[in-house]
């Protein structure tokens, strides 16, 4: 009794758990239940029933509510699939002056809206694009194409990879200095080299027309949402659902909106990454102190100036981080978007994995990752550059950068000409190498998976079954015989504990979302797989991440490992596993680990700096040995900032195990995927999506609840 | 010249949802825990004072009483709930945003207790930063504050970032910054509270060498009664949200209005803020030594020499006329007599 009064909490965990394995093994497998594979869908099976809500006809299996509960919401899809087409093509319909015929159509609003918004992106994508490529469609887009035609003379010429190359070495030089001068001179040569030229500066292109809108409109959101309440409240909501939908069910419904192609991809882009934009944005204002913000007003400042000069600079560490997000989840998108028809790096990444071409992926992947990483570190450098207000500078110290590039792009220009004379036939190296026409060392790579198939594959093949058989399929055996009723007393329990009955309400109502959605089997799947990859990864990042914090060296060495990989777009994560274990449900898990290991050892070393130093003085005061003083002050301190660790790490789980269905999986994945190339798939993605976004939101709600709750009691801020 | 600067007449401020209709009902006698159970809470209750110019009134009061909220009245960085405030005649409550930021631009300079620099400027970006509000030219502010980092002694760090500066010399610099528009008028909300107490003496005395200088009006608020006797020309103590009273410091130490003040000037070493003339009395004719002191010296430091005398001392003004005497058993009972009246 007393233990009961001193752990009350413990008690209830206990008294839960009980129940659920109680109802678990109480609730026997109906006899007409199936699991309902990829291709199920087009066959009805005879114990199935049907009923017809909307015009939309949905098929399940009449279980019991203790089992499984119908789809009662397999009307959603259909519906929100047939508003969007209404939407498209009926709705307020309205004329317009049409320049080329020269007389009025009548034209759907949204459709309208969606082409001009379209025709815009396409253009800005364009310019960048035959700027650094050459082409014509810059100038038929102020004349027509006609007028080309007629002046064949008439086209962008494309700068010569030199001129690019030294472009950005030099803007790295003003930047930051020699370093990342070095860097982004050894990055584009790299990329010239080895024949990657076109795809990357396709991808280049991409990414500095969605990474800078994202940037504006998260930046402008994130402005309103901390100047009103109301905006606020009213972006709460999408924004916490963005956090944890994957990037692949937005693209879905963007096809419908927008078709495929570049544009397409940016605007899908700009949807996913402006969220963490505003998130951050709103955290960094927020975290303003009000006597800098006095300190403005008194300085004689006006809303502009105090928003422009004071509060955004002084929030700078947070926005930031936010560009950060932002350019990443572009670079994520940018192959992504290949689904959708976007050029570049992507698409040639998603054809060598589908020709399980490994080399040619590693090279795609690498040159991605190196982008990447060269432009988180420029956008970094700018932000944080200084002026010097002192010197005496002579004319050609102040535009010796101008200068320079100016010189650039005239030796350019002339190697490049030169060049035309000596590579008479075919190619000239100077000034655009060729695609696969480069050095290529995808020989080399293939080569070496082969010898790994070949030396270790009885080794590999037995890892492989081993976890396959002994591990993984009785995981997924035993999520999929988790009867209805347990689950909710398991989810809503846990929600009741740990933050009441509100908690409980809100994670049961996200579940019984899914719950009566037509895809349930699917989402138990999913949630195996993340399970499987948030245990394995908090393991190895707790660990890893405790290690590393022992020695000052290796915490900052492991917290830059972080940064980079955490710049890797997630397809690459795909690369070396399917090198090392195939088409295999191991590939992906594999890769889910890898990928969600990032933030749980990010987050763990941060939470035990975070811990006050006073403290580590005073518990070695009290004489504690190394070990105890781990365990006794600084995990406990450290546990709240670790959990959100734990939260990142699910919402990274689970993204990776959504891509995985690229590799193949049978959950949640695959449906999004199929929706992909299913003409009406909107509604079908979107739904998915939401389904998978609940799953993340259930952990996410209770993960949040239970740290701020631990906080308080802490009396953290 | 004996111009107001700033005036107040029963400034009120009230924290709180309905605190403008509480305030109304409760027809100018507001009391702080009937409002507190109503939700409202009372920052500012009934402020009517003057400030001279060149002036320095010294806010004091401990955390919670409201002297930070009446600063923030006067430099309208809140909006007071009722009474008027005058800015050199100009009705403060009564203008609007544009004309508010002028007045800021050109008259008013604020120091913060935690300095309240913009951590991604320099020093000399930090303290240009007002004149570039202002639409001064770049080349032409940063020369400007070039003068205030000299001023304020911080020369050779100017390129340095707040994070790279002491505490004492981060407050030079937010000195500085408000001192760059050359205000009239100068607000300082404890600059001094986050320093070590040496550095405090340090900056006290440079804060009393730059105000010999510069002669601004000054509405200095600190919560060390000591800090306030050292530096103000009058005292205001302030317990929630009320006024306690106005004074010199001489007259707060000899005559405390309340209980409340009382209990400051218990412990305060009375030689040490009393000046000769707050002791002295009137010339008469009796037997003078041959000492003179001026009268506006403190005691503290003429005590010694006046003890050496058996006589009276004869008090003098600046124009060497003698205006009062002092005798010998007077600096005693003032020395040591003050705390046996309050046992």
């Amino acid at each position: 009794m007393e233990l009961l009064k001193k752990y009350p909490k413990l008690f209830q965990w206990i008294f839960l758990l009980v129940a659920f394995f109680t109802l678990c093994f109480a609730i026997d497998v109906p006899e007409t239940y199936k699991f309902i594979r990829g291709q199920a869908e087009f066959i009805k099976d005879p114990n199935q029933s049907t009923y017809t809500l909307f015009g939309a006809e949905v098929r399940y299996y009449a279980f019991d509510v203790f089992w499984r509960l119908p789809p009662l919401l397999g009307w959603l899809p259909i519906w929100i699939n047939d508003s969007l087409f209404f939407l498209m093509n009926d709705w307020m319909p309205i004329e317009f002056w049409n320049e080329d015929t020269q007389e009025f159509r009548t034209q759907p609003l949204v459709l309208k809206i969606t082409r001009n918004l379209t025709s815009f992106i396409t253009f800005l994508i364009e310019l960048i694009r035959e700027i650094l490529l050459g082409g014509v469609e810059t100038i038929v887009a102020f004349t027509s194409w006609d007028w080309i035609s007629e002046n064949s003379w008439a086209e962008l010429p494309g700068l010569p990879w030199t001129i690019v190359a030294a472009g950005a070495a030099i803007l790295g030089y003003k930047l930051s200095g020699k370093g990342l001068a070095l860097f982004a001179a050894i990055v584009m040569v790299y990329i010239s080299i080895f024949g990657q030229w076109k795809p990357s500066m396709q991808t280049l292109s991409f990414i500095l027309v969605a990474a800078p809108l994202s940037f504006i409109f998260g930046l402008s959101l994130g402005i309103m949402a901390f100047k009103s309440k109301r905006v606020e409240k009213a972006l709460y909501p999408i924004l916490l659902v963005m956090q944890t939908m994957p990037q692949y069910a937005v693209l879905v419904p963007a096809i419908v909106l927008f078709g495929v192609g570049d544009h397409a991809g940016v605007i899908i882009t700009m949807v996913v990454a402006v969220p963490p934009m505003i998130l951050l944005t709103l955290l960094g204002l927020r975290g303003v102190s009000p006597e800098v913000i006095e300190a403005g007003r008194m300085s004689g400042c006006n809303n502009l100036q105090l928003m422009f000069r004071v509060l955004i600079p002084t929030a700078r560490r947070d926005i930031l981080i936010g560009v950060n997000q932002v350019i990443m989840v572009c670079f994520s998108m940018a192959v992504i978007s290949a689904f959708i028809g976007a050029k570049g790096l992507g698409f040639n990444l998603l054809l060598a994995l589908n020709q399980l071409n490994i080399g040619l992926a590693l090279e795609a992947g690498l040159c991605i990752s190196l982008i990447a990483i060269l432009l988180d570190k420029l956008s970094l450098a700018w932000a944080n550059k200084q002026t010097d207000y002192f010197g005496n500078l002579t004319f050609f110290q102040r535009y010796k950068n101008l200068l320079f590039f100016s010189g650039a792009i005239l030796i350019g220009i002339i190697f490049a000409y030169f060049g035309s004379f000596y590579f008479k036939e075919g190619f000239n190296y100077l000034y655009e190498i060729p695609h696969n026409k480069g050095i290529s060392t995808a020989d080399f790579w293939n080569k070496g998976v082969d010898w790994i198939w070949d030396t270790f594959f009885q080794t590999l093949k037995i890892f492989n079954t081993w976890l396959i058989v002994d591990v993984l399929q009785p995981m997924r055996a035993a999520y999929l015989r988790m009867p209805i009723v347990a689950t909710f007393v398991l989810v809503m329990g846990a929600g009741y504990i740990i933050g009441g009955i509100r908690s409980a309400l809100t994670v049961g109502g996200l579940t019984l979302f899914i719950a009566l959605s037509p895809w349930w089997d699917r989402a138990l799947v999913t949630t195996y797989m993340a399970t499987f990859g948030v245990i394995l990864s908090c393991v190895i990042g707790f660990t890893v991440g405790t290690l590393c914090f022992q020695n000052k060296h290796t915490t900052n060495f492991m917290l830059g490992v972080c940064d980079i990989f955490q710049t890797f777009p997630s397809f690459v994560y795909l690369i070396p596993v399917m090198m090392l274990f195939g088409v295999t449900d191991t590939s992906v898990l594999i890769a889910v680990v890898v990928y969600a290991t990032i933030p749980a050892t990010r987050y763990t070393i941060e939470g035990l700096k975070s811990v006050p130093s006073s403290l580590h003085d005073a518990a070695s005061m009290s004489g504690v040995t190394k070990i105890q003083r781990l365990l006794k002050i600084e995990f406990p301190l450290a546990l709240p900032h670790m959990m959100l660790g734990l939260n990142q790490t699910i919402v990274f789980a689970l993204f990776m195990v959504i891509i995985g269905a690229f590799i193949g999986t049978e959950d949640l994945g695959q449906y999004i995927l199929k929706a992909i190339s299913d003409k009406k798939g909107a509604g079908i993605g979107l739904t998915l999506g939401l389904c998978v976004a609940f799953i993340g939101l259930v952990f996410d709600h209770l993960i949040r609840t239970w740290v701020e709750k631990r906080k308080k009691h802490l009396g953290i801020d | 010249m004996t111009d107001t600067v700033i005036k107040c007449e029963s400034v009120y401020k009230i924290f709180g949802t309905n605190a403008k209709k509480m305030l109304q009902e409760a027809n100018g006698n507001v009391d702080a825990k009937t409002f507190q159970e109503n939700g409202c809470i009372v920052g500012v209750n009934n402020a009517s004072f003057e400030v001279l110019k060149g002036e320095m009134l010294v806010v004091m009061g401990l955390s919670g009483s409201g002297k930070s909220t009446l600063l923030r009245c006067i430099s309208r960085l809140t909006d007071a709930t009722a009474g008027k405030i005058f800015i050199e005649g100009q009705d403060l409550l009564s203008l609007n945003n544009k004309e508010l930021i002028e007045l800021r631009r050109n008259k008013m300079g604020m120091v913060f207790q935690s300095f309240a620099l913009l951590p991604h400027k320099t020093v000399v970006e930090n303290i240009a930063f007002p004149l570039q509000i202002k639409g001064i030219k770049t080349k032409d502010s940063i020369n400007k504050a070039m003068e205030m980092v000299k001023l304020v002694g911080l020369d050779g760090r100017e390129n340095y970032f707040p994070r790279e500066l002491s505490g004492g010399q981060q407050q030079r610099v937010g000195i500085a910054r408000s001192l760059a528009v050359e205000p009239d008028i100068w607000f300082l909300d404890e600059p001094f509270s986050a320093l070590d107490p040496l550095i405090r003496k340090e900056m006290q005395d440079e804060f009393l060498r730059l105000q010999e200088k510069l002669q601004k009006t000054i509405m200095f608020i600190t919560h060390d009664f000591d800090e306030a006797l050292k530096l103000a020309d009058r005292i205001a103590i302030m317990k929630d949200g009320i006024i306690e009273q106005l004074d010199t410091p001489a007259n707060i130490v000899l005559n405390p209005a309340t209980e409340y003040v009382k209990k400051f000037t218990e412990e305060v070493p009375r030689e040490k803020v009393l000046k000769i003339e707050d002791v002295m009395e009137k010339p008469n004719n009796e037997n003078l030594s041959d000492l003179k002191v001026l009268r506006n010296e403190i005691i503290e430091n003429v005590a010694e020499k006046i003890l050496t005398q058996e006589k009276s001392v004869s008090v003098i003004d600046e124009n060497n006329q003698i205006v009062g005497t002092v005798h010998p058993s007077k600096i005693i009972s003032t020395v040591f007599g003050g705390k046996k009246s309050t046992d």
